[in-house]
């Protein structure tokens, strides 16, 4: 016996839990199941959309030649990409026809920005305008974004008022002046500086940052100081570490530390410093591990909950079990060693792409190991990446390709199966990292097949 | 997995310790005792069976692997019940040379390179360890797991102490994104620790063996249900455990019913339902047969409601509190009666039930990551959790849909971590949300704190509390005042922080359908 619902949907990130609640909201009886805990936790918490058009073209025609004999010659060169960009939406004509967001269109990503609005609540800010913010993230680059944490509100590159970056030694990877050195480089508008200060050596060196944020949390007692007051304390005698042109010295309007203050009373934590410092407190989203991350996936996965939507988090799908007349009758679903089918009108595949182990590859080809559907590839494995680092590298649009309904289509362009559908970064075409489009194509996507799913299940 | 290595290794005689010839695929990982206290049988399938097996004729293995190879296509289905298991009622003498070879690691090493191969540090069981989030001595499972692991390699060094801390919940297992066997590598590293470092004199070791073998004194309390009830409750008597032997003196100790689970099963007369189609073999656990056995008589009564034969295996501890301590060599002796019992109802077509969410994470997942006794993976494909059981196989929610309590019931329900683990944190809500006048609601997914045996020892009940503080907050936001759990050391944990009552799904469930 089959364990069955109107939509199964595969994944655990935010184009499944995008997807997932779309259905929901069509009156479809969903279920989510995920494999491991959701990458949300390994994610910013920047939500992105378009930051930039990265060209498709070289400067010059490629170098010809068999594979090998190229390292000989002049390596291809790429124009840098177009932006960063103060519209997404206005910028997507000019993606390659093939992109997600040419796909499914410009209203799907509107509609699956607002439905994160909806579903994050006061918690996000950007909702209140179709540009893109510049948000300094981990390591000292501005991000174009749409949406972004409230934490990092303060933050915003546009925003002029002096600032200062605040580290810890015990951070590594955290460097606060090589970070405000950054900043500097890239020409904000704003005079910065960056400290490096005692507080977290009060903790052991390798602490993780959970632990800080617990501390800060509640409020413990560290070395005979409440750890709030103790952080503020340690930042104080660098308020007036800015210098500007002329040489004067500015009180910092604004402090920025690393994401890990507080997880659940992050707000608390945030408005008792600023209150202490004199000064609008922000935090710096960081890669993982990633509190903003954390907070985010708490979030939706409650809205999961909220939308009445089942999840299942422990267990893979491993294939397919059983299918009649073009459509996915059953998955296989691996407990501990004995497969359990799980049944489904409809199902939608968002389990990430080659990082997110939604594709597989080796040195035969490329390959989405659940329904088996096709990859876009190139025969040649030569032809799969280009010289140029940086340049249009065609492994990083691999993926399944989907109709403008979402569903998954065959290497012919029909669809794959009537009831399969894919989202998020498992669907080919878009070079998210360079261009900045990870969440929003994941939306976008998301809203599609999620809605798609609900009708082809529900008819 | 056959074959492979072999032959080689047999030519070559014993590889270097810690360098692994073949990956993990092909070389499963197991514990065996380095005293040589392995049993006999299983000693000759491991070391005598490997040289054989590669030239045996196919016919003569087709007991291999428990059997599972001989079954063919239709192991995965629900019909293999009966066909896949061996050592059932006309089998019972199996041919040790007939067995899968599996290689065995000298000093009992387990072969985890590919898993430290595949961990690239995203820290993501870092930030998912209950333990780091309070205690900043605690160095985190990336530490404890593949990091350790590695340093091991290049030269011998001791376990570091820490590994002590580590509570064993597993989360970090759920959390890796790469499929590090994490908890594995924690349960070795322990394993070694406590065999090559522990005082055996030492209080702590005195005090983990008796908070381990749980089973053992409260099957001799059960025999003296009310003494031994009365005993725990004298007063200083708790004070004077802290002060010998490090049991936290904060701590209730749990009631033993006067009656045991089996005790109850044998008065009853056994099963009241035989049916050889529907066949489950209960595993009750240590808890449910001394201290609550209304969980056990729920799981029976609800599963005849259904229409199955339970049966009740002979069965020690699941080993779910000696993993925790290190103490690989009484995990195994368990698991060798348990293997052999569940072995012999799975041949009769039975699949194995827990009802704690420990016995069967460890049924399922720890003992064929741990030990090579014969018929182990049967077993562990066999094993489910009560509640999961039933969703995957009957009707569930048609039969529960419908159903109405006059009274309005809420509870705060705890997904505990080892739930978690084998995809079940839902489960609870999930099947009780259709039932007219009953709230469950899930208190989130922080972690109880307790851990099993954790929370019992002195020096690690303040951040045994400290982790559970915030269940407890959450617990008391919730509507009801009623808790619920899968769990029996986290309903103790539930009860100690909140006071409130904790009951089992099963046991709603019985009610919820008599």
């Amino acid at each position: 016996m089959a364990i069955d619902s109107d939509v199964l949907v595969v994944g655990g990130g935010l184009a499944a839990i995008t997807s997932a609640i779309a259905a929901a909201r069509e009156g479809a009886d969903v279920r989510l199941l995920s494999h491991k805990a959701s990458t949300l936790r390994q994610a910013s918490g920047l939500i992105d959309a378009l930051g930039y058009v990265p060209a498709t073209e070289p400067a010059k025609p490629p170098r010809e030649g068999p594979p090998t004999a190229g390292r000989e010659l002049d390596r291809d060169e790429w124009p840098d990409p177009e932006g960063p960009l103060p519209d997404p939406y206005e910028a997507i004509d000019r993606l390659p026809v093939d992109h997600p967001y040419r796909v499914v269109g410009t209203d799907a990503l509107r509609e699956g920005l607002g439905l994160f609005d909806e579903l994050t609540g006061d918690a996000y800010r950007g909702g209140h305008t179709d540009r893109n913010a510049l948000v300094p993230s981990f390591g000292g680059s501005v991000k174009p974004t749409a949406r972004y944490p409230a934490a990092a509100e303060a933050g915003l590159a546009s925003d002029p008022r002096p600032t200062l970056i605040v580290g810890f030694r015990s951070l590594t990877e955290y460097d606060a002046r090589a970070f405000a050195g950054r900043l500097e480089a890239a020409g904000v508008p704003f005079d910065v500086a960056g400290a490096e200060v005692e507080f977290a050596e009060a903790f052991r060196t390798d602490t993780k940052i959970t632990r800080f944020a617990k501390a800060l949390d509640h409020d413990e007692v560290i070395d005979g100081t409440p750890a709030r007051k103790a952080l503020a304390k340690a930042v104080g005698p660098h308020l007036h570490d800015v210098v500007d042109e002329k040489g004067g010295v500015d009180r910092v309007e604004r402090v920025g530390f690393p994401a890990f203050l507080g997880d659940g009373a992050g707000d608390e934590v945030r408005a008792e410093l600023a209150d202490r410092l004199g000064a609008d407190v922000f935090e710096i989203p960081m890669g993982p591990p990633s509190l903003p991350g954390l907070r985010l996936e708490d979030r939706l996965y409650d809205a999961l909950d909220a939308e009445g939507v089942r999840f299942e988090t422990g267990n893979p799908v491993v294939g397919i079990d059983a299918k009649s007349d073009g459509r996915i009758a059953t998955v296989a679903v691996d407990r501990k060693g004995r497969e359990v089918p799980y049944g489904a009108d409809a199902f939608v595949l968002a389990t990430g792409g080659l990082v997110g182990k939604g594709l597989d590859s080796d040195r035969e080809g490329v390959s989405e190991p659940v329904f088996g559907l096709h990859v876009e590839q190139p025969a040649d494995r030569y032809d799969w990446f280009v010289d140029d680092a940086f340049g249009d590298q065609p492994y990083a649009r691999f993926g399944v390709r989907i109709g403008e309904d979402g569903r998954a289509l065959d290497a012919d362009g029909e669809a794959a199966y009537r009831n399969v559908f894919a989202a998020g970064g498992v669907v080919g075409g878009a070079d998210a990292a360079r261009e900045k489009s990870a969440s929003g194509v994941s939306l976008a996507t998301g809203i599609v097949a999620g809605r798609q799913a609900a009708t082809e299940a529900t008819q | 997995m056959t074959g492979t290595g072999g032959g080689d290794r047999d030519g070559t005689g014993t590889p270097a310790p810690g360098v692994p010839e073949a990956g993990r695929d092909e070389q499963p990982s197991i514990f065996v005792p380095d005293d040589g206290t392995m049993p006999e049988s299983t000693a000759s399938a491991d070391r005598g069976g490997r040289r054989v097996a590669g030239h045996a004729p196919a016919a003569d293995r087709a007991a291999t692997d428990g059997g599972v190879e001989s079954a063919g296509s239709g192991t995965q289905s629900e019909g293999s019940a009966t066909t896949s298991a061996t050592g059932g009622s006309d089998s019972a003498e199996l041919d040790p040379d007939a067995y899968d070879p599996v290689d065995v690691f000298p000093g009992g090493d387990l072969d985890l390179r590919e898993g430290a191969d595949s961990c690239y540090k995203c820290t993501s069981c870092d930030t998912s360890c209950p333990v780091a989030e309070v205690d900043e001595e605690f160095p985190g499972p990336k530490f404890q797991g593949p990091e350790q692991w590695r340093l091991k390699r290049k030269d011998d060094h001791d376990i570091d102490e820490s590994i002590t801390s580590c509570s064993n919940c597993m989360r970090c297992d759920d959390a890796c994104p790469s499929s590090v066997p994490l908890s594995q590598m924690h349960n070795e590293a322990r394993g070694q620790y406590v065999d090559e470092q522990m005082e055996t004199l030492s209080r702590e070791y005195v005090r983990n063996r008796i908070l381990s073998n749980y089973r053992f004194f409260a099957s001799i309390a059960s025999k003296v249900p009310r003494l031994a009830n009365a005993a725990t409750k004298i007063p200083g008597a708790m004070t004077l455990g802290e002060k010998v032997l490090g049991i936290a003196g904060d701590r209730e100790f749990p009631e033993f019913a006067t009656q045991t689970f089996r005790e109850w099963w044998t008065d009853r007369g056994g099963a009241r339902i035989e049916n050889s189609d529907k066949r489950v073999a209960y595993f009750h656990g240590c808890y449910s047969n001394y201290n609550t056995p209304e969980v056990g008589k729920a799981m029976v009564r609800v599963y005849e409601h259904f229409g199955y034969e339970v049966m009740v295996p002979p069965q020690k501890c699941s080993g779910t509190p000696m993993f925790a301590n290190g103490m690989l060599t009484d995990a195994r002796r368990h698991a060798e009666t348990n293997v052999q019992n569940l072995i012999e109802a799975i041949g009769e077509g039975a699949d194995v039930i827990a009802s704690c969410t420990s016995c069967s994470l460890s049924l399922r997942q720890e003992y064929p990551e741990l030990f090579d006794i014969h018929g182990i993976e049967d077993v562990s494909e066999h094993t489910f959790e009560a509640l999961e059981y039933l969703r995957i196989h009957e009707d569930l929610e048609g039969e529960l849909s419908g159903t109405e309590f006059a009274d309005e019931r809420a509870f705060a329900y705890h997904a505990p971590c080892h739930a978690r683990n084998q995809g079940l944190s839902r489960q609870a809500v999930e099947t009780f949300r259709d039932v007219d006048g009953v709230t469950m609601e899930d208190v989130g997914d922080s972690c109880s704190g307790i851990s099993g045996t954790y929370g019992w020892k002195a020096e690690k009940y303040e951040t045994s509390m400290e982790i559970g503080a915030e269940m407890f907050e959450h617990m008391e936001d919730a509507e009801g005042d009623v808790g619920m759990t899968e769990c029996p050391t986290c309903a103790m944990q539930m009860e100690h922080g909140t006071g409130y009552e904790v009951e089992h799904p099963l046991q709603l469930l019985e009610e919820t359908i008599a």
